[in-house]
């Protein structure tokens, strides 16, 4: 097929847009974080860009984007380890195939940077790099070739197209749940969101609390940066969400409309929900709720209606804004909610899916939802897709976790995480206070007051 | 000779200045301090998460008054800080044995 290049133009910038998104959660997760711990919060989405990027090129594309091996869905083969067969004139369904190499990088990326918000203030920073590797190798690289990989297109082969192939694609070629199972997942509220949640769930549960969780206030240090980072993940998601239509279509439109109205809905859900509960709309609350509805529709922005979305959006703020105080009476240590937000976020818009999944605007009369009188079966598939994720994340996350901590282990000293993870593992302080005995110290305003209480809403 | 220690609100710092400006008073030093009394701290939420926050900002002003001018000096303070809400502040007095201007070596009263 010929390179289309209104499609390849449009992937291309999105890859530098979902790029953008890691210093963006970088920033919207250091903020939340106690001053003296955000150089280490940064770093570790920053060297997140380091290493994925590299593995990406190296084996990872072909795991998770080589024809399947085996015709399990599972993973694919080892015929673009290294890129080594792709040339500038490769080209599938009218797009580059660098061009998709560098958007599907991006993903791997975000993912792995998004569970870095669990265990802010105490994992050494070695015992991360050595999670980073092992994780987007043995959990992120399979489960992005289950929900992404299509395999390959007819035209390119003249093979039939057969029962159980995603349509237009050769049987036995794609990943399991894309092409097996048939759940839908535009751009990755399976692979990304739940896969990172379920993993940082099990990631906090071997790694511990914080020293003084539940004691002491843990006050986020910086809130514009918080809002800041905040925007730059909702510019930056349009080209997750509406560069996942894989052309400058209409496809890509209705994306691009239902990422907005769903973020605008999931920030409303929340501080309506903080206004009754708490008593005040905060802009930490706005900031996630935006997170909270751009999370959810990432599955669901190619197959609802607009008003699909806002419903997406709304339900998923209102959601999150519960789950977020789940973690003080279950007894993890979610730092800054990865579980709350992107586990309960991807759950509800996946799910969503089997209920408001519309053929009104997407035109394809085969993907409808309960409410639109598809019956229970996409419900289904969107189930065991979501389950299968989660469990396959959770189990091998917590196997990883363990494997660390008994071989280099996982965190830092008690009077290091004390005096602060930042000065401890990266010798350096984010911000200079001017005034006596403090410069350098980076704890003036970050210190706790040592009578202040926490009290939980719910 | 007195040192007459005041913790005023911040946003009373202004006032107070021109007050101790308007008696006579030719210096002072200020410092941005926190604490509680009477009024406790106050609440602040985070996703749910409700920080008592016991130590609110405050500033604290001090000044080396003659014996004969610290009753007038307390009161201009007293009366520029006040605002009749909770949190407003105190001011205090203590003896001083001596003060010396280090510029000059000057002693006592002259050094004020």
């Amino acid at each position: 097929m010929e390179l289309d290049t209104g499609t390849t133009a449009w992937v291309l910038a999105s890859a530098a847009f979902v790029l953008f998104m890691t210093p963006g959660l970088a920033f919207f997760y250091g903020g939340m974080t106690r001053s003296k711990s955000v150089l280490n919060m940064l770093m570790m989405s920053f060297s997140a860009m380091g290493i994925v990027s590299v593995l990406w090129v190296l084996y990872g594309y072909t795991l998770a984007f080589g024809l399947d091996a085996g015709g399990h869905g599972l993973i694919g083969n080892l015929d673009l380890l290294g890129l080594k067969t792709i040339t500038t004139a490769s080209v599938t369904n009218g797009l580059s195939d660098f061009v998709f190499v560098a958007f599907q990088m991006m993903f791997a990326i975000i993912t792995l940077a998004l569970i870095s918000g669990a265990i802010a203030d105490r994992m050494k920073f070695g015992a991360w790099a050595l999670f980073s590797v092992l994780w987007i190798s043995i959990v992120y690289f399979p489960v992005a070739h289950w929900v992404f990989a299509f395999g390959a297109p007819i035209y390119d082969t003249g093979a039939a197209g057969g029962a159980g192939a995603a349509a237009g694609y050769v049987a036995g070629t794609g990943g399991w749940i894309v092409s097996k199972l048939g759940a839908l997942d535009f751009a990755g509220g399976t692979a990304v969101h739940i896969n990172a949640g379920a993993a940082a769930l099990a990631l906090v549960l071997v790694l511990g609390k914080r020293k003084g969780f539940g004691r002491d206030p843990m006050r986020p240090h910086n809130l514009p940066l918080v809002m800041i980072g905040t925007g730059i993940l909702w510019f930056g998601w349009f080209g997750f969400n509406a560069g996942s239509a894989l052309g400058a279509n209409g496809l890509a439109g209705l994306a691009f409309v239902n990422t907005q109205v769903a973020t605008a809905a999931g920030l409303l859900g929340w501080i309506i929900t903080e206004r009754f509960r708490d008593g005040r709309p905060t802009t930490l609350g706005a900031a996630s709720g935006a997170v909270a509805g751009l999370v959810a529709i990432t599955p669901a922005c190619g197959s609802v209606t607009p008003v699909g979305a806002i419903l997406v959006g709304l339900i998923a703020g209102i959601f999150c804004c519960i789950a977020v105080t789940f973690k003080h009476r279950g007894g993890y240590d979610d730092a800054l909610d990865v579980v709350g937000v992107h586990l309960v976020g991807g759950l509800v818009g996946t799910l969503l899916i089997g209920l408001v999944a519309s053929d009104t605007s997407t035109g394809s009369a085969d993907l409808r939802g309960l409410f639109y009188g598809g019956g229970v079966d996409l419900l289904g598939k969107q189930a065991i897709a979501a389950g299968a994720v989660l469990a396959y994340s959770f189990v091998l996350t917590y196997l990883i976790a363990l494997f660390i901590k008994v071989t280099i282990g996982l965190r830092i000293s008690e009077d290091d995480e004390a005096a602060g993870i930042d000065t401890a593992e990266h010798a350096e302080s984010a911000y200079e206070f001017a005034g006596l005995g403090t410069a350098g110290s980076g704890s003036l305003a970050g210190a706790p007051s040592p009578s202040a209480q926490v009290k939980v809403h719910s | 000779m007195r040192l007459v220690t005041a913790i005023i609100k911040p946003f009373k710092l202004d006032d107070v200045k021109a007050a101790l400006e308007a008696v006579g008073v030719q210096g002072m030093t200020v410092s941005e301090v926190q604490g509680f009394g009477r009024q406790r701290g106050h609440t602040e939420v985070y996703r749910g998460a409700e920080y008592t926050v016991d130590f609110v900002p405050k500033i604290r002003v001090e000044v080396l008054v003659d014996e004969a001018d610290a009753a007038g000096v307390v009161d201009a303070i007293v009366s520029a800080a006040h605002s009749g809400a909770i949190g407003d502040g105190k001011v205090w007095t203590v003896l001083v044995d001596e003060v010396v201007r280090v510029r000059t070596g000057e002693r006592g009263p002259d050094a004020l």
